[in-house]
């Protein structure tokens, strides 16, 4: 009953959010359109988050790291070669897909809060190093100045807000169709496979690494194309812009449109994001103490977290005592 | 090359190192016994050092008040994390990272509300306020007697774990929580237990280590990266591994940073990149293994 009710109100959020997204260029100031669009561009973010976390079962605390290489690549690299967004788009998903190609040897092994734990780490540290690599970043600084982008070939330079606000909502739109769209087919159901029952998969003879790896990369590359439209939204970007409590908002809005839901992880992160920000001008003071209370309350109520829990144990119907809590020796761990 | 100008970087280091141990420990703990990882491990850290800012004035007596306050600070919001996690236990990870990091979003906010948001100045004892002579250079009094005292630390602590019945208690629940439970010990106040002995830990870190790593802002942050970079390079779970790995993060934010100043910034994450790549496989089998 609980259960229907939370999902009905998620579509009705889901479609009021959509609906006001489309709207919005005509409807609100010029300030909030520009915010918009950057929401939006963490909302592409969090439809990696979700694609790792949910559909694959990969719980991720790091996508900020090719979050940052696709905007410091975007802005830098592909400011050179040519003021055409979809070329920006492809060198940063590039550069995202890069990145995590390099840090496949480090969560390819590792599952669990073992794989929180990395790739917070990893998200950290490339942040740490956006701050520190001065010569190509900028510093703390940022880069600013960044000239304007054409949506194509022989169009005009998106010279206000609302026009770099449509050319963000057509391709986060389009990007995002294009993981429903594939997750649809026989690749979606691989990766639910996976999650659900990881062994049973590979004794069926799949290469469950070669999935993860492949998801991976993927996921890489959508947030490195979200970075590339962070710059083209703001025209500007620093390491502040992907810091820790970025990953940990992407991961709250992930949880509160629904873990499995990748449609819904760009509706929860959109709204999770936009309250930041009308908080951060409501309550200038208390804004953080506000949002770490609603972190800890969302934890307790939503009933997802718990329900994705389950779903991804196996889909058993009653839980054994073994798997209320996984053994700790899953994760390798000694003291 | 002459040695001579990195006796001073190298020295630096090992407090370094046995400082990120002290603080990384305690996450080492949470993460092995209860499957947990604590987002608000930095901030409890961050507790301790403000408490050294607000409290030391130069005198021995003032450094055991703020050691006392600090620890049991942090041992109070180490307990509280465990309270709030308590409730969503049988939720998964994803829910513990969200109530761990609403902790540290809100408890930073208080910190930098009651103490305000500029990097506080610490003053350490006056008799330590001097430097004195090592092998011919000039060094911070406190720092040496900080490295003698985080080492003490990270005996006793592994004496605990390794000899009394709590060690083993915590030990054995790490092993086999159900086989614990059937002995008539609840893991749910192992755990409990575990969190608020991090807390502690990271308190003493965080009011010991204020001179070096002061409080903040930006603290928080800091230590819970360098405690969780320590923590994977360590092994995921092992004491001496996390040691061993403290003492390279440290060699490596000191040394490394005087001998290659060009590379500094790509120095931790190359380190992680060629142990995790070393060690990868025999993490994998490790945990493959049950």
């Amino acid at each position: 009953m609980r259960d229907r009710a939370v999902r009905a109100l998620r579509v009705a959020v889901a479609v009021a959010v959509l609906v006001g997204l489309v709207a919005a260029p005509w409807t609100v100031d010029d300030y909030t359109v520009a915010l918009l669009a950057r929401t939006l561009a963490l909302g592409l973010v969090a439809v990696s988050v979700a694609l790792l976390t949910g559909v694959a079962g990969l719980p991720t605390l790091g996508q900020t790291a090719p979050y940052a290489a696709g905007a410091y690549a975007g802005a830098v690299v592909g400011g050179q070669l040519s003021d055409v967004g979809p070329v920006h788009l492809l060198v940063a998903a590039g550069a995202g897909a890069a990145l995590a190609v390099v840090a496949l040897p480090l969560v390819l092994p590792a599952r669990g809060v073992v794989l929180l734990m990395i790739t917070l780490a990893v998200g950290e540290l490339a942040v740490v190093l956006a701050g520190r690599w001065t010569s190509v970043t900028g510093g703390t600084d940022g880069l600013a100045g960044i000239a304007a982008t054409r949506p194509l070939w022989g169009l005009p330079v998106l010279a206000t807000d609302r026009a770099r606000y449509l050319y963000t909502l057509v391709a986060v739109a389009a990007l995002t169709g294009l993981v429903l769209l594939v997750l649809r087919g026989r690749v979606g159901l691989l990766l639910r496979a996976g999650r659900d029952d990881e062994a049973r998969l590979r004794a069926s003879g799949h290469r469950v690494a070669a999935h993860v790896a492949g998801v991976h990369v993927a996921a890489g590359a959508i947030a490195g194309a979200a970075g590339s439209l962070l710059v083209t939204a703001q025209q500007y970007v620093s390491p502040a812009d992907f810091g820790f409590d970025t990953s940990a908002l992407l991961l709250l809005g992930v949880v509160v449109g629904g873990t499995a839901s990748v449609g819904g992880a760009l509706v929860g992160a959109v709204l999770v994001v936009a309250a930041r920000d009308w908080l951060f001008g409501a309550l200038p003071g208390q804004a953080p103490l506000v949002l770490g209370l609603a972190f800890v309350v969302v934890a307790h109520l939503l009933p997802t977290a718990r329900r994705t829990r389950r779903a991804g144990r196996g889909g058993s119907a009653t839980p054994r005592p073994s798997e209320v809590r996984r053994p700790p020796a899953v994760t390798g761990v000694r003291a | 090359m002459p040695v001579d100008p990195y006796v001073v970087p190298a020295v630096d280091g090992v407090a370094y190192g046995l400082l990120v141990f002290v603080a990384a420990s305690g996450l080492v703990l949470c993460f092995g016994v209860a499957g947990i990882l604590n987002l608000a491990h930095g901030t409890l850290f961050a507790i301790g050092g403000y408490t050294a800012a607000a409290l030391l004035d130069g005198g021995w007596a003032s450094l055991a008040l703020a050691l006392a306050v600090g620890v049991l600070a942090a041992t109070a919001a180490g307990a509280l994390v465990a309270v709030l996690l308590t409730r969503v236990a049988a939720a998964g990870h994803l829910t513990q990272a969200l109530v761990t990091f609403g902790v540290a979003l809100a408890g930073g906010s208080l910190l930098v509300a009651a103490f305000g948001p500029d990097d506080p100045p610490v003053r350490v004892p006056a008799a330590l306020d001097g430097s004195v002579a090592v092998a011919g250079h000039r060094y911070a009094a406190y720092r040496l007697v900080f490295i003698l005292v985080a080492a003490v630390l990270a005996g006793l602590l592994h004496l605990v774990v390794r000899r009394t019945r709590a060690g083993m208690l915590v030990r054995a629940a790490v092993d086999d929580a159900e086989m614990v439970a059937t002995l008539g010990v609840s893991p749910a106040v192992v755990r409990f237990g575990v969190l608020a002995a991090a807390g502690a830990l990271a308190g003493a870190a965080g009011v010991l280590g204020a001179p070096i790593i002061g409080p903040g802002p930006g603290t928080a942050d800091a230590v819970l990266l360098l405690s969780l970079v320590v923590v994977v390079l360590g092994g995921l779970g092992s004491m001496t591994g996390t040691l061993l790995a403290a003492l390279a993060v440290g060699q490596i934010q000191t040394l490394g940073v005087a001998l290659v100043p060009s590379a500094a910034p790509f120095l931790l994450f190359a380190a992680m990149a060629v142990v995790l790549a070393v060690r990868a496989r025999g993490l994998a089998t490790a945990r493959r293994a049950t």
